[in-house]
């Protein structure tokens, strides 16, 4: 009998460019995917995931060349390529490398940005749509949510996702390492830029109380503050202003100094030696490098950011290589579950399962018997070996039966869940 | 008993070595294990100092071996018990170390029972040199506190991160372990001021007489009253924190052993 296999068709920000991407279908359309993918015979259970990076169609089904095309048409439907360049901008794989590709995008591993979170819950989500449509079973179920374990794996095992690899987040980051929690700590946004306004919203997200903006015009400062729900103040107001700020994240076009030491000094008394984190992401630089000698203030410029970052990826590489260990370890493991999912190795198992549960009672019931004689003991072990088979019989007959009625899978399924037999994970 | 006290050093070593290991590999699987080990450690150095009090038949804090020995059980308890209230990351493997290295040198000095001198003969004898020790002990969690805050702000300050910055926790919690550690050990320092000076007045028959050690023990105190009351009025955190901290604990070593041996005077027993 032909076993059904896993198999997914997708598209990836490796493969297509932005072009192709965007015309591939999604979750948005009218009728569901998975319900115009469940259509396609030879396909039985499907899972869409349609993220801005990438569509996978995970299936899984008898494994013939017509219904990979089908579902590649389907895919491509809205946009006007021809099977040749769909194929060309799409990869398709089956058994073992399907089940690997999936563990790797679920950790994250496939992703633009190795390590990034995001990916884990967008599959869930996609997950979570199936099982309303219906769209998957036993396969599919079982698949898919050991995609999540193995995600979680390689969280727990490697430091994929634990170093910032963007300036802004590196910075949030450090932030974190001198105050501890954010929350009731106040930053203070001088001049305006994208990289400035990014790390203050990183900050924010982080719980930062309290945002002052200060900039040389008053009213860029007001509409800058305004967004962050903040106060504005000008540039002369600054040093004054710097009693009470935690974070000061500098980025003016201005060539000279903004902030200097000797400006600085006489007021860390003024804030109890409180610490300051300076953040210069201004090219000429804003702050006084000699402010890094004061007690208490840590000054980050832009390139000791990019240092942090750039030996943060180099890491992450390294860890990115310890969870491709896990996945393939974990490939492994779940083809050897998929194997177990033909009729014969069932009923093996099975039939290993009650009579490791006739041998124990046997066991415990002669234990209390007491003396017994060789015959009296081969007729209990008879009895009890006569009522397993008696028991077993009818299960098995209705595995090896072949009626087109009731689906091999779900026989399977029946069986292995009455006799729980997947019950470890 | 006296077999219990290499078990208990071993059993240090062991703790100390897991966490380590975990130090190194931030593996939460070996914290647990090294976590284990020291809590079996503490419990087998338990038995040991009782099994000792039976066979002197006095609380054993007289010889330099057992105080010591009793300064590094009261700092695993302390640690152990601070760990249910609150968790400092890898504070473990810095209190391991410091508890054996205490352990050793607790072993190199001279384990013989010798009798009791007269002038300990009193009930004040637990209750002073317990709590002196017990001072002691969080006193040193303070100073492995203040090591770790210096360690982690070289490589913030530096800007080059080596071992520890990801290893230690923040500044912000390192400061509070500090401050934490100092006030506990503060308030057992007074106590065991004054409970020497009630027990000086009973047995020497005055309050207080600057002895070396009485001395010592006061500049210690006002080291660490400075650094607490400061902290308060004018700031003194995180850094000079750490610093004096490290300072404080220094004068502590050296009236425990610094006077013993270098300046005498009536109230050096130990030895």
């Amino acid at each position: 009998m032909q076993v059904d296999q896993i198999m997914i068709v997708g598209v990836n920000h490796k493969v297509a460019p932005v072009e192709v991407r965007e015309k591939l279908a999604y979750t948005g359309d009218c009728a569901h995917p998975v319900i115009e993918i469940g259509k396609i015979p030879g396909c039985k259970e499907c899972c869409f995931l349609g993220t801005c990076n990438r569509v996978e169609v995970i299936f899984s089904g008898v494994d013939s060349e017509e219904t990979v095309k089908a579902v590649r048409k389907f895919l491509f439907s809205r946009s006007n390529l021809s099977d040749e360049e769909a194929k060309k901008y799409s990869y398709s794989y089956t058994g073992k490398d399907a089940v690997n590709h999936l563990f790797r995008v679920a950790a994250s591993l496939d992703s633009m940005i190795v390590g990034e979170p995001q990916i884990l819950g967008q599959l869930k989500g996609a997950y979570r749509e199936a099982r309303e449509h219906k769209s998957v079973s036993l396969i599919l179920n079982k698949f898919i949510n050991k995609s999540f374990t193995v995600a979680k794996r390689t969280r727990t095992e490697t430091n994929i996702g634990g170093s910032a690899v963007s300036i802004s987040y590196a910075a949030v980051q450090l932030a974190k390492k001198i105050f501890g929690k954010l929350d009731n700590k106040k930053v203070m946004i001088v001049g305006a830029g994208e990289m400035a306004e990014l790390a203050a919203e990183h900050l924010i997200a982080q719980g930062i109380s309290e945002v002052v903006v200060a900039n040389r015009t008053l009213a860029n400062a007001i509409t800058l503050a305004e967004r962050f729900n903040g106060s504005a103040v000008s540039l002369e107001e600054l040093t004054a202003e710097l009693e009470s700020v935690d974070i000061l994240i500098s980025s003016t076009g201005a060539t000279d100094l903004v902030l200097k030491k000797e400006d600085l000094k006489p007021l860390m008394r003024q804030r109890m030696e409180s610490p300051l984190f300076l953040i210069d992401i201004a090219v000429p630089r804003d702050l006084d490098p000699k402010l890094n000698d004061l007690d208490n203030v840590y000054l980050y410029d832009i390139d000791n950011l990019k240092d942090v970052v750039d030996v943060n990826k180099s890491e992450r590489q390294n860890e990115a290589g310890k969870a491709e260990r896990i996945v393939e370890e974990e490939t492994l493991k779940f083809m050897q579950w998929l194997d177990g999912m033909e009729v014969t190795p069932t009923i093996v198992e099975m039939r290993q399962k009650i009579d490791d549960i006739r041998q124990a009672e046997i066991d415990k019931t002669m234990a209390g018997l007491g003396e017994l004689s060789s015959k009296q003991k081969r007729s209990i072990e008879a009895m009890a070996g006569a009522i397993t088979n008696k028991i077993l019989h009818n299960p098995i007959l209705f595995l090896k039966s072949d009626t087109a009625s009731v689906d091999q899978q779900m026989k399977l399924q029946i069986v292995r869940e009455i006799f729980g037999m997947d019950s470890d994970s | 008993m006296t077999f219990l006290f290499p078990i208990t050093l071993l059993s240090y070593i062991l703790a100390t070595t897991a966490y380590l290991v975990y130090f190194a590999g931030q593996k939460k699987e070996v914290r647990t294990v090294a976590r284990g080990i020291l809590f079996a450690a503490g419990i087998i150095h338990t038995v040991s100092i009782v099994g000792r009090y039976v066979e002197v038949g006095h609380t054993p804090i007289t010889s330099m071996h057992e105080s010591v020995s009793f300064f590094a059980w009261a700092m695993t308890w302390g640690f152990l018990s601070f760990r249910w209230r609150y968790q400092v990351k890898n504070f473990g493997t810095f209190v391991s170390i410091m508890v054996t290295i205490l352990m050793i040198l607790s072993a190199l000095f001279s384990q013989a029972v010798v009798p009791l001198p007269p002038a300990l003969r009193s009930n004040w004898l637990p209750i002073h040199a317990s709590i002196a020790l017990m001072a002691n002990a969080f006193l040193a969690m303070g100073f492995c506190g203040g090591i770790m805050y210096l360690l982690q702000e070289r490589e913030i300050k530096s800007r080059k991160f080596g071992i520890f910055y990801k290893r230690l926790p923040s500044l912000e919690a390192l400061d509070n372990l500090n401050h934490h550690c100092l006030s506990i050990g503060f308030v057992l320092l007074t106590l065991g001021i004054i409970t020497g000076s009630l027990w000086a007045e009973q047995a020497w028959g005055a309050y207080w007489q600057w002895d070396p050690k009485e001395t010592w023990a006061l500049i210690t105190w006002f080291i660490y009253a400075a650094l607490l009351h400061f902290r308060l009025t004018m700031g003194w955190r995180r850094r000079r924190a750490a610093i004096i901290s490290i300072i404080g604990f220094s004068a502590a070593m050296f009236t425990l052993w610094g006077v013993t041996y270098l300046l005498g005077g009536i109230h050096s027993y130990a030895g």
